[in-house]
């Protein structure tokens, strides 16, 4: 199991792995809201929390359609579903490397780019924080949406379709984690929910989806 | 070791594809599937493989044992030839990959990238798959497919000496191998009644 997520680490890293694409995506994404809103810092700072979330679930959803597209188009999924691994633990490894290629470091980046929209001093660690609490959920649910469409040509809307409902608990309480900081009320119930929601989805995903492959394999 | 199918019903998708598919293996043989296209070696296979249920019948075998190799080869084109090995032996809990690079005689080939390997080539990687897996049980899908008539030969000398270590195979293909423990099987003559109600819900014994 080691060694599947060494390897596509390694293969999101190389060329044509996608790895840069989130992040350029969420930069862009960012860069582009004060040309769009004007430099107002009273209304940026309003809305950077809620900005900066939106910002992190569109570029995770962007890199999706790769979880299990490209090992089934060049037949590693049915290898691998072969193979001595317990396929939950596989998808498990799967969402596992996609967070940590793209959720780790918008996460990362959440703070520096929250500079350029005036988010209020005081939240920036909790935008840190938040976001690494949260993408998890992301990563794991989307996950789940990729291996329920893992046999489509073009799912990539489909895919959109199934896992945005499901993201929006997880923006709602990520966002309001920081929100609620920034409004000076305690964000301790935001913050245990959004934690309750990555638990949970760690919980149940890798069994919900190893169930969608087998059936998508037949 | 004993492979045993009795009775094996397939489908593909919505479509029962075989029924009745009987046959017994021990170690050291090796089963040919003959049949025109679209007759169901693959689904056979697939259903064999794990990948499918069969729709009746049983399948006794020891499953930790049966590896798989389809059409695609599964190779990471970003990866090495070794990097693309290496990975397998490590899924499938093995040391060395020194064996498999041997075979096909890889060793010039081991830190190319895979994505600048012919076609040939990327089967002959995918075939050396099968020694770093550590299994006796291989389920082939036309494993000739692209290889030239040299690497063939070598193809049927890996097969024989899996199986006179003791292995079995079962491989669907259109050329002759020249094995000489192998006995051939047409399963043309399984050919299930479509009953193609198009609701894949909707369970086959209720209809």
């Amino acid at each position: 199991m080691i060694a599947l997520l060494k390897r596509d680490l390694a293969l999101a890293l190389r060329s044509g792995g996608g790895f840069g694409l989130s992040l350029a995506f969420f930069l862009i994404v960012v860069m582009f809201v004060p040309f769009g809103i004007g430099p107002d810092s009273g209304t940026l700072a309003k809305i950077a929390p809620g900005i900066l979330w939106i910002g992190a679930l569109l570029a995770c959803l962007l890199s999706l359609d790769r979880v299990f597209q490209l090992d089934f188009e060049d037949g590693s999924l049915d290898l691998l579903a072969t193979a001595p691994l317990p396929l939950e633990g596989i998808v498990a490894m799967k969402a596992l490397a996609h967070w940590l290629t793209t959720g780790l470091p918008l996460s990362l980046a959440a703070p520096i780019l929250g500079f350029l929209l005036h988010l209020p001093a005081g939240t920036y660690f909790w935008m840190f924080l938040s976001l690494l609490i949260g993408t998890p959920a992301l990563s794991f649910l989307g996950t789940f949406g990729a291996a329920i469409t893992v046999g489509l040509k073009r799912g990539g809307l489909l895919l959109s379709l199934l896992v945005l409902p499901l993201y929006i608990p997880t923006l709602i309480f990520g966002a309001q984690t920081v929100v609620l900081l920034a409004d000076g009320l305690s964000n301790t119930t935001a913050f245990a929910i959004l934690a309750a929601l990555s638990l949970f989805t760690f919980a149940i995903i890798p069994f919900a989806a190893a169930y969608a492959l087998r059936v998508n394999l037949r | 070791m004993k492979f045993e199918v009795s009775n094996l019903g397939c489908r593909r998708g919505d479509l029962r594809v075989l029924s009745g598919v009987s046959f017994t293996l021990t170690g050291g043989s090796a089963l040919i599937l003959k049949g025109p296209n679209g007759s169901g070696k693959t689904t056979l296979l697939r259903c064999l493989a794990g990948l499918a249920p069969p729709t009746e019948g049983n399948i006794t075998a020891p499953n930790e044992q049966i590896v798989y190799a389809g059409h695609a080869d599964g190779i990471k084109s970003q990866m090495t030839v070794a990097e693309n090995l290496r990975f397998w032996a490590d899924v499938f809990g093995q040391d060395s990959i020194e064996q498999a690079l041997d075979m096909f005689d890889m060793h010039p080939l081991a830190n190319r990238a895979a994505q600048h390997l012919s076609a040939g080539q990327k089967r002959r990687l995918g075939l050396s798959r099968l020694l770093v897996t550590g299994r006796r049980i291989w389920l082939l899908d036309e494993p000739t497919v692209s290889l030239d008539a040299e690497s063939v030969k070598t193809f049927a000398k890996m097969i024989d000496q899996h199986l006179i270590a003791g292995g079995i195979a079962v491989l669907a293909t259109h050329i002759n191998l020249g094995l000489k423990t192998a006995t051939e099987l047409d399963i043309s003559q399984f050919k299930a009644r479509p009953q193609d109600h198009g609701n894949p819900f909707l369970d086959e014994d209720l209809a």
